[in-house]
This record gives C-alpha cells, sequence and structure tokens, in this order.
C-alpha cells in the first residue's frame, strides 16, 4: 500500500489509534442511522383522484409480449385519457428483487406478481389487498385454477391476469419411428415405457428433457410429479411440512429414476424453459413438459426444426390424477401507490375478459367463457380443447410467507437428489428438517 | 536464439488462448443460427449475416431497442463519473500527498474501507435515499452511486501519483507567484497526465461493468446500462445465441477501443500511481 | 523511493505555510470527495449495521424486534453460509493465485524484446476491458451443454468420448468454470500491474547480476521477485477484496447451482436480503464479509512486509 511521507507509522498496516478512529465513525454513523431503525421515507399510499400519472412493472419473459401489453396499454389510454401509464419491463429473475427493493418509495402503481408471492407480499404489506374490489361476478367467471392465484388465507390481493400450467409436448416423428403411439403419453407410466423403446430402438440418446437447473423452474416441474404422485408440500393445517413423505418423496424418486435410466438429458440439471424450448425445437428431446409459449415457438418453421411434428398433450396422470402446476401471475396495486384509484382502472381493465381474449394467442384467458369464444379457439386451435382440461385441476406450491426460503432449500436438496450425492429420502428428509421452522 | 524463439510462441499461444473464446463471440454474432446449432459442429458457416446488428439498430422497441438506449446510458454515466470522480480524486490526493493535516491516515483508510463493502449491504437503504431525490431510473442517480464507488479508488492512486513528483517544481512555480491551487494546475496536472488517464480508465471500466446497483436503481431505457441490457438479453433469448453474441460484442467494443487507445498511458500510469510512493 | 528523494520530499514539507492554514486548505480540497463518497455510503453503511441488530424482514420502516448480536450468532451457525464461504475462499485462492502465476508469466512476456510488441500488449489488455457480465455470457455459450464450442472442440480432437454438462453435472467442475472464467479475464489486469512493478526495477541489478554470471532464472529469482513483493502485495489486496465480493459472474453463468455448489458469500447474501427479505441477516452477513475481507487484507500485508524486511 501507500505511504506518503513524513509519517513514522508501520506501513499499510492499521494502527489501534486508527482502528479507534475508524470505529468512531461507524459508531457515528451508526447513530445517525439509528434515529430511524429500519426507517425513513417510507411512503404511505393513497387513493389519489383516480387521474394523473401511474407507472406499471411487467416481465419480458413468456406469456403476453412487450408489444401486446404496449397495445393493451395505449388501448386503455385512449379510453382513459386522463390516466397515463408508464409500463416498465424487467427480467423475470428481476421482477421479485425489483418489487421488493420499490415498494417504500412507492416507485410502481401497478405490478405482475408470481403465483407464489400473494402470501410474501400480502402479509409485508407491498401489495394491497383488492377483495372488497372484485365483484362477484368476476368470482364465479373466472376459472377456479386462476382464482386462486392472488388468494392468501381467503383475501384476494391482485386480479389474475396471466393463466398458465405446463404441458406435456412430444415431437410426434421421433415417436413415430418408435412406434409410439401418444394416446399412451397419458400417465407417467406410459412416459416411461415411451422413453425406454425410443432409448432401446436408438431413436434418441436421452428421449427426456426437463428443466431442473437450480431456479424455481426445478420446483415447477417437480410440483407437477408431486401432484400426480398424490403428495403434498404441507400438511393440512398448513403448519407442517409434507413433501418427504409419501407423493413428494415418489415424485423425487421417479426423477431420479429417469436419470439412473439414463432416460432424461443430464443437462436438464443446466436447463430453464427456454433451453427447453431450444432443444426441443431442435429435435433434441422426444418428450418435454413446458409453459404454453412453446406450443407456438415450437411450430414456428422459422425457429424449429420440429414444426407440424408437436403434438400438445394435458400434463401426464399419476396414481393419483394429473393437476399441472399452478404457474399463474396477477396484477396488484402497491399498498406505497399514490394513484390506486387510476391503478386500480388499470389493472380491471387489462384482465378483463375482452381484452384477454384479444390476446390471446401468447397467453390463454383467466375466463372461463373464454375457452368458448371462437376467436380465442381459433388462436390457439392447439391448446385450447387441452387447456380446458387442464386448467380444471392445478396444484399449488405452497401459499406461505416464507415460500422463497423453502423453495431455495428444496432446490438445493432435490439437485443434490438428482446428482446422486444424497438418496431422495435423505435430501427431502434434510430439506424438511430446514424448512420445518419456516411454515411454523 | 532458443530464447527469442521461445518467447515468441510463448506469445504466440497466449494470443490464441485470449483471442480464441472472443473470435468465438464475434463469429455466433455474424453465422447463421443453423450452423451454431450444428452437431457435429461445422467449422465453415453455411450463412453469414448482420441481421442481428441490422435488429439492434434498427428495433424501435423491446430488447434490441433497449439495448442501444443502454450504450448510451452507460457511455454518458461513465464518462460523467470519470471526470466527476477524477477532479474530487486530484483535489483529495493533492491534500493527502502534500498536506499535512490530522487524521490524514485515518481520512485516506477511512476512503478506502468504504471499497469494501459489498454494494448488497447498501442497496435497501441506497434505494430509499434515492427515491427521497428523485433519483431512481435517472443517469444522474446512477453518476452519483458510481462516484462513491470511483472517488476512493481516483483519491488514491492521485495522492501515490502525486506524491512521486519531485516537489521543488511547485515550489519554484510558487516562488515565482502562483498559489498552491495555481501550481496544481500549471506544473503538478500536465506531469500527472499518465496517471491521470490511468486512473480515468480504471474509473471507466469499473462503471462499465457494474451490476447490481443498476440492476436495482434504473428500470427503463432512461438509464438502464450494458450489464443490465445483457443480463436480460442472455435471461430471455435463449434461442438465439448469436443475439446474445452480437450483444455482447456491442457492449465490449467502446471499453475495449478506449481501453486500446489509452494502453500506452497504463504502464506509466500503474507504476507510479499505485506502485511506488 | 531513494533516500535522496526522501530528504528533498522531508524538505518540501518544511517549507510549507504554517501548519494550521495548510489543514484548513487540506480539509477543504476533501471536501468534494468526503461529500461524494460519504455522503452516498454513510448513511446505508450505518443503517445497515444498524439493521444487523434488528430483525426487519420486510423493507419498510417500522418497529421491528430487536436481536442484538442474534443474527450474526444464526449467520454463524448456519451450514449453508459455511459451504458457500468454502466456495468463497475457493474462488479467491485459486483464481488469484492462478491470474498471478500466468499474469507473471504474460508480464515477462511482456518486457521482453518480443516483435510486435504492440500487438500483443494490445491482445493481453482486452479480456481486461470485457465487461464482466458478456464475459459471463460468452463462456455460458462457449460451455453450453449441448451446442458449446468446447465440447465440439474436444469431441472433433479425440480428447473427449463425447458432449458433456459443464455447468450442470458436477458442483465441482461448475465451480472451476466459474473460476476459468475470471480467471481468463483477470489476468489481463495482473499482468499490467506486474509488468508496471517490473518496469521499475533498475537495469544495473540485472547487469551486475549476468557479470556475476547468474542465469535467466536466477536473476528471477533473486532480483525480479523479491523486488515485485510489493506490486504482489496490492494484486493480492485488490484481488481478493474483488473476489470476496464476486457475484455478476455467478449471477450470470451458474445462477448458484448446481446443488448450491457455485453459490457465493454475496450470492447467499443477495438471496437471503432480496428473495427472502431477511435484510438483518443479509446485512450481518455482508459486515462478517467485511471483517473477513480486513482481515485478510492485513494478514497478506503483514505477511509480505515481513518477508521483504
Amino acid at each position: 500500500m501507500s505511504e506518503p511521507k513524513g509519517t513514522s507509522e508501520p506501513k499499510g498496516m492499521l494502527s489501534r489509534r486508527e482502528l479507534f478512529r475508524l470505529s468512531a465513525v461507524a459508531a457515528g454513523a451508526g447513530i445517525l442511522a439509528g434515529c430511524d431503525v429500519a426507517g425513513g421515507g417510507g411512503n404511505a399510499g393513497g387513493q389519489g383522484s383516480g387521474e394523473g400519472k401511474i407507472k406499471a412493472l411487467f416481465m419480458q419473459q413468456a406469456a403476453y409480449s412487450e408489444a401486446d401489453i404496449r397495445n393493451m396499454t395505449a388501448d386503455f389510454q385512449k379510453a382513459n385519457p386522463k390516466i397515463q401509464v408508464e409500463p416498465t419491463f424487467v427480467a423475470y429473475d428481476a421482477l421479485h428483487d425489483k418489487i421488493v427493493a420499490a415498494a417504500p418509495a412507492g416507485t410502481y402503481d401497478v405490478v405482475l406478481i408470481d403465483v407464489i408471492w400473494p402470501a410474501e407480499f400480502g402479509t409485508k404489506k407491498i401489495v394491497t389487498e383488492v377483495s372488497g374490489d372484485v365483484p362477484a361476478a368476476w368470482q364465479s367467471g373466472m376459472l377456479g385454477g386462476a382464482l386462486t392465484t392472488a388468494k392468501y388465507q381467503g383475501r384476494f390481493y391482485g386480479v389474475p391476469w396471466i393463466l398458465d400450467t405446463k404441458y406435456l409436448f412430444a415431437n410426434t416423428e421421433l415417436l413415430g419411428r418408435a412406434g409410439v403411439d401418444p394416446v399412451s403419453l397419458s400417465t407417467w407410466d406410459g412416459v416411461l415405457a415411451a422413453a425406454r423403446a425410443l432409448k432401446d430402438k436408438r431413436v434418441i440418446e436421452y428421449p427426456l428433457l426437463w428443466s431442473w437447473k437450480q431456479v424455481e423452474a426445478l420446483i415447477c416441474d417437480y410440483t407437477q410429479l408431486v401432484g400426480a404422485f398424490g403428495g403434498k408440500f404441507l400438511a393440512d393445517d398448513g403448519r407442517a411440512v409434507a413433501f418427504n413423505t409419501g407423493g413428494g418423496l415418489a415424485a423425487l424418486e421417479f426423477m431420479r429414476r429417469t436419470l439412473d435410466e439414463k432416460l432424461t438429458n443430464p443437462n436438464s440439471l443446466e436447463s430453464v424453459e427456454d433451453d427447453v424450448r431450444k432443444v426441443f425445437s431442435e429435435g433434441g428431446a422426444a418428450m418435454a413438459i413446458n409453459w404454453t409459449y412453446m406450443v407456438s415457438a415450437a411450430d414456428d418453421t422459422a425457429n424449429s426444426k420440429v414444426a407440424g411434428k408437436v403434438a400438445v398433450l394435458p400434463t401426464p396422470s399419476g396414481p393419483s390424477g394429473g393437476p399441472g402446476v399452478n404457474g399463474s401471475m396477477a396484477l396488484s396495486v402497491t399498498s406505497g401507490s399514490r394513484n390506486q384509484k387510476a391503478a386500480w382502472r388499470y389493472v380491471s381493465y387489462l384482465t378483463s375478459a375482452e381484452v384477454q381474449n384479444k390476446y390471446a394467442k401468447n397467453s390463454l384467458p383467466c375466463w372461463a367463457a373464454s375457452y368458448d369464444d371462437r376467436k380465442v379457439v381459433e388462436a390457439n386451435p392447439k391448446v385450447v380443447p387441452v387447456a380446458k382440461k387442464q386448467l380444471a385441476s392445478l396444484i399449488e406450491r405452497p401459499q406461505v410467507p416464507r415460500y422463497n426460503e423453502i423453495s431455495q432449500l428444496l432446490q438445493a436438496e432435490i439437485q443434490n437428489a438428482l446428482l446422486g450425492r444424497k438418496s431422495p429420502r435423505q435430501a427431502l428428509d434434510d430439506a424438511a428438517a430446514q424448512a420445518k421452522p419456516l411454515v411454523a | 536464439m532458443r530464447y527469442r524463439v521461445f518467447i515468441h510462441a510463448a506469445a504466440l499461444f497466449a494470443s490464441v488462448v485470449i483471442l480464441a473464446p472472443f473470435g468465438w463471440l464475434a463469429y455466433s454474432s455474424l453465422v447463421g443460427q443453423s450452423d451454431l446449432l450444428a452437431r457435429p459442429l461445422r467449422w465453415w458457416p453455411e450463412r453469414v449475416t448482420l441481421d442481428r446488428y441490422r435488429e439492434i439498430f434498427s428495433a424501435d422497441q423491446g430488447a434490441a431497442a433497449l439495448f442501444r438506449d443502454a450504450v448510451v446510458n452507460s457511455f454518458l454515466v461513465a464518462s460523467g463519473t470519470v471526470v466527476i470522480s477524477l477532479v474530487v480524486g486530484i483535489l483529495g490526493g493533492y491534500a493527502v500527498a502534500r498536506l499535512r493535516f490530522p487524521l490524514r491516515r485515518t481520512t485516506l483508510l477511512a476512503f478506502l474501507v468504504t471499497y469494501m463493502l459489498p454494494p448488497i449491504s447498501l442497496i435497501i437503504p441506497l434505494y430509499l435515499l434515492m427515491a427521497r431525490f428523485g433519483l431512481l431510473d435517472t443517469r444522474t442517480g446512477l453518476i452519483v452511486v458510481y462516484c462513491s464507488l470511483a472517488t476512493p479508488f481516483t483519491l488514491w492512486t492521485m495522492s501515490n501519483f502525486f506524491a512521486t513528483l519531485p516537489v521543488e517544481l511547485e515550489e519554484a512555480a510558487r516562488v515565482d507567484g502562483c498559489t498552491r491551487l495555481g501550481a496544481l494546475v500549471r506544473v503538478i496536472l500536465p506531469l500527472a497526465r499518465p496517471g491521470i488517464v490511468a486512473t480515468g480508465l480504471f474509473a471507466f471500466l469499473l462503471c462499465w461493468d457494474e451490476f447490481l446497483y443498476a440492476l436495482i436503481f434504473t428500470s427503463t431505457g432512461n438509464a438502464k446500462t450494458i450489464p443490465v441490457a445483457i443480463a436480460e438479453f442472455t435471461g430471455r433469448n435463449a434461442v438465439d445465441f448469436g443475439l446474445i453474441a452480437a450483444g455482447g460484442v456491442l457492449a465490449a467494443l467502446p471499453p475495449v477501443l478506449i481501453a486500446l487507445v489509452f494502453q500506452r498511458y497504463l504502464i506509466g500510469g500503474l507504476s507510479t500511481g499505485s506502485l511506488k510512493g | 523511493m531513494s533516500e535522496a528523494a526522501r530528504g528533498v520530499s522531508e524538505a518540501g514539507h518544511r517549507v510549507k505555510t504554517s501548519r494550521s492554514g495548510s489543514a484548513r486548505l487540506a480539509y477543504a480540497l476533501l471536501l468534494p470527495a468526503a461529500v461524494l463518497v460519504f455522503g452516498v455510503v454513510l448513511y446505508p453503511a450505518g443503517r445497515a449495521l444498524v439493521i444487523s441488530f434488528y430483525d426487519v424482514n420486510s423493507p419498510f420502516p417500522g418497529a421491528y424486534p430487536f436481536l442484538g448480536l442474534a443474527n450474526y450468532a444464526a449467520v454463524l451457525s448456519d451450514g449453508r453460509v459455511w459451504t458457500a464461504a468454502g466456495h468463497t475462499l475457493y474462488f479467491t485462492v485459486v483464481s488469484t493465485a492462478a491470474e498471478l502465476v500466468f499474469g507473471m508469466g504474460l508480464a515477462l512476456l511482456l518486457a521482453a524484446p518480443l516483435k510486435l510488441r504492440w500487438l500483443f500488449r494490445s491482445i493481453v489488455i482486452l479480456p481486461w476491458a470485457l465487461p464482466t457480465i458478456v464475459n459471463g455470457a460468452m463462456w455460458r455459450l462457449i460451455l453450453n451443454a449441448e451446442y458449446g464450442v468446447l465440447n465440439a472442440v474436444l469431441t472433433q480432437l479425440g480428447l473427449a468420448d463425447g458432449y458433456r454438462s459443464w455447468l450442470g453435472s458436477d458442483p465441482f467442475v461448475a465451480l472451476n468454470m466459474v473460476v476459468a472464467a475470471d480467471v481468463w479475464k483477470n489476468t489481463s489486469l495482473v499482468a499490467f500491474f506486474l509488468l508496471a512493478g517490473l518496469s521499475t526495477i533498475p537495469r544495473e541489478l540485472y547487469e551486475a547480476a549476468r557479470v556475476d554470471g547468474a542465469g535467466a532464472v536466477r536473476s528471477f529469482l533473486r532480483i525480479t521477485l523479491p523486488l515485485l513483493v510489493p506490486t504482489v502485495a496490492i494484486v493480492l489486496v485488490l484481488r481478493t477484496i474483488e473476489a470476496f465480493k464476486v457475484f455478476d459472474i455467478v449471477y450470470v453463468m451458474t445462477g448458484g447451482g448446481p446443488a448450491s455448489g457455485t453459490q457465493t458469500i454475496t450470492f447467499f447474501t443477495y438471496l437471503q436480503a432480496f428473495s427472502s427479505q431477511r435484510f438483518s441477516v443479509g446485512s450481518a452477513l455482508a459486515y462478517l464479509t467485511v471483517l473477513a475481507v480486513l482481515a485478510l487484507a492485513m494478514v497478506y500485508l503483514r505477511l509480505l512486509r515481513q518477508r521483504s524486511t
């Protein structure tokens, strides 16, 4: 380190005196900051006049495209000239943290929230409760799976907007070469048998591909299997973990078995949904589960080599049926918003059946009646019939305020099991032990 | 003779190791999607295209347009930070190098300790402060934050640099009637040019590189910087490797050019600025 | 700095105007920098310290329970923290060591009488200028299990049986890949630091050694290395601080996986603070990290100073 001339202190070392001075400065800063413990600058929101500027936070990933949302917003402003909306787009990975960081400042009036966040955002009062504003007609008009998206302990914290679950996609050409009938893929046993046939006949080295990277996507795939094997994340009273027994364990054992039998591509452990979409579109996988957006992507001749050879099927059933994972998202009004009235109008507009029907190409509507709307069906001839069946039964990831922590624990332990570093039972027991204090 | 062959062979090998990944990035941005995804990989592309660059430069909204804004933002933020942190770093560095005052070393250390704080720990309180002053999602806000990152560094290196310059010249100027500051500007600064340029280069790259603050403090094309745009790019466009590569090439171009232009100052600046003194 | 020069600069100090006047000027000159740095950092740093003693679990102001040092105790008894600390330490030690070794090689080459030296110098500076996020994204493309060029090269040269996963199959392999990407980028900077250090070594020393019959290796060990110790110290401290804070490249390349094998302390802190909204735990972790960095920096400097005297 440097040493200006003329001092006799040893070079580059903190003397005791300097340490003392530094800590005095730090203590001073502490006292200064301690005046408001976690405080300073929290903005209480307000209803506002119902006019003026609002800011909305969206993601740029699957579902509605940025262009779709900008068009919807333009239409809204035409109908409501006194409200100006400024939409903002961030990656899904940054969405949660952006909402949290912006909450005390009230930067955004409307935020898009994932189905796993209402418990957290609701109890921490980051978003407002809207139970009183939701008309009764909505509650009967929306699909059951959608309705729970923004609900926690009987209260609504937003309005469902993106309704999604994972479907089974199959490459019919590869299946045909192995003599597998897509109809047999209605159960996970059928999928396993098909995968073995594909492997034995050397049609493809690894028939199955999943989104098993250590992120939320892994839990989505796991959840889908937990549902099929009749497992539960939490005990019925919601105060104990239950994923380490019964169906929860069977689901992980199933995942591990497909790896052990070399039916699942080991690269699944570094893949997220978009990697799955890419490999599948290149013909590198025979079967995969993924969100609705893969339907149009895999059938797009410009970006896919398997266009026209894609079968979209309901998620396969296990011993306990075949519920799809609830991967929906909702629009919420933030507590920090000073213009909640205008924000609510915007939310109501975007979630209305007319708007959702109009943009059904990239994201299916939340409204039951929409699935009989000719335009919606025509926009998505492949998915709507499957969706109708699938969306009736969805399985939720645990609805608890500390979900993210549980999810992180689970992701790590599930990967431990998938990599063969622990037995599935051991991995889930370890996860359960760590998760226990988080649900109590 | 054998020595000369050896050093040239070694330099060639090092160059290949350094250039190969770069070359692959540039190549990926220019060839067709099917060439990139072929297995086994073809080494001679079937299709060469500038489409991705065209897309980035012509799109009027979406990721590609954001990317263009981000280059501009990064440039303005980095330049602004360099200018400000250099000016205050020169003033403060001069004081540390040439003047005696109580708590001198403590002051310098206090500056350096701030450099060790992980941004994570400061980000939420900082967010509130910035919200209070209306600095969120503005380039000004980022410049303020980045100045706090770059200034300890500029102050430290400039003080070392000044300490190596002979005092006599300055004194001669003061005998001729210059004030201290006059002497600083007229005598010291011209002599310190390599150090100033090298320090500025460091500060520039520091800003161009910063990710976490930019991720949380910016949200639109008003202020999003290149690292944020690239991270979003890679998250979303897993399908088109070529587009990610093109974004990467464009994001790397400005700092690489600047580093190449100013590299001759770097050795001189580094050797006196941070090593001597 | 030679004794003569030191004498001159001492003399320089003596010429100064009155002591208090110089102090006033010094404070005035330091004021802008202090405002810029401490104005931004001090309040958040102080708040983070205060927060670390409470149980703050939402971003809002309010009355949170006071926990004293409980967060620090919780952090220190959390197995995941120690695992992440292990990864951080491994990352720091291996990447810094590799950067020093390769950087030394590059610095010696840069100082050697090469033809086209300017070109080689320009090439070596490139990785340093490449933004970390781009570097991470670049290596992710290269290492991609399905379509990556590394797999293609290894397979086509017959060095590997087939394509394999670099970032998903084995936590230790993935960690080493992150280290490799970091080394590739930062060796460049280390090389320039060492080159700058080399340029301060007087040529006469080498000539004298040659007269005494010392070979290249011996003069490297006897002259170059000892005289480079101060440079090495600076590089060590700078790289250690940076490596300890490593976040961006993990965020882009692996997201902490597989099986948390690339989760570093800052990445874990980030998850705790933001994803889990455990701001107090995150702040406690951050302060413990600062303490560790500070301690490491002091140990380095002390060791190197002892060796050099």
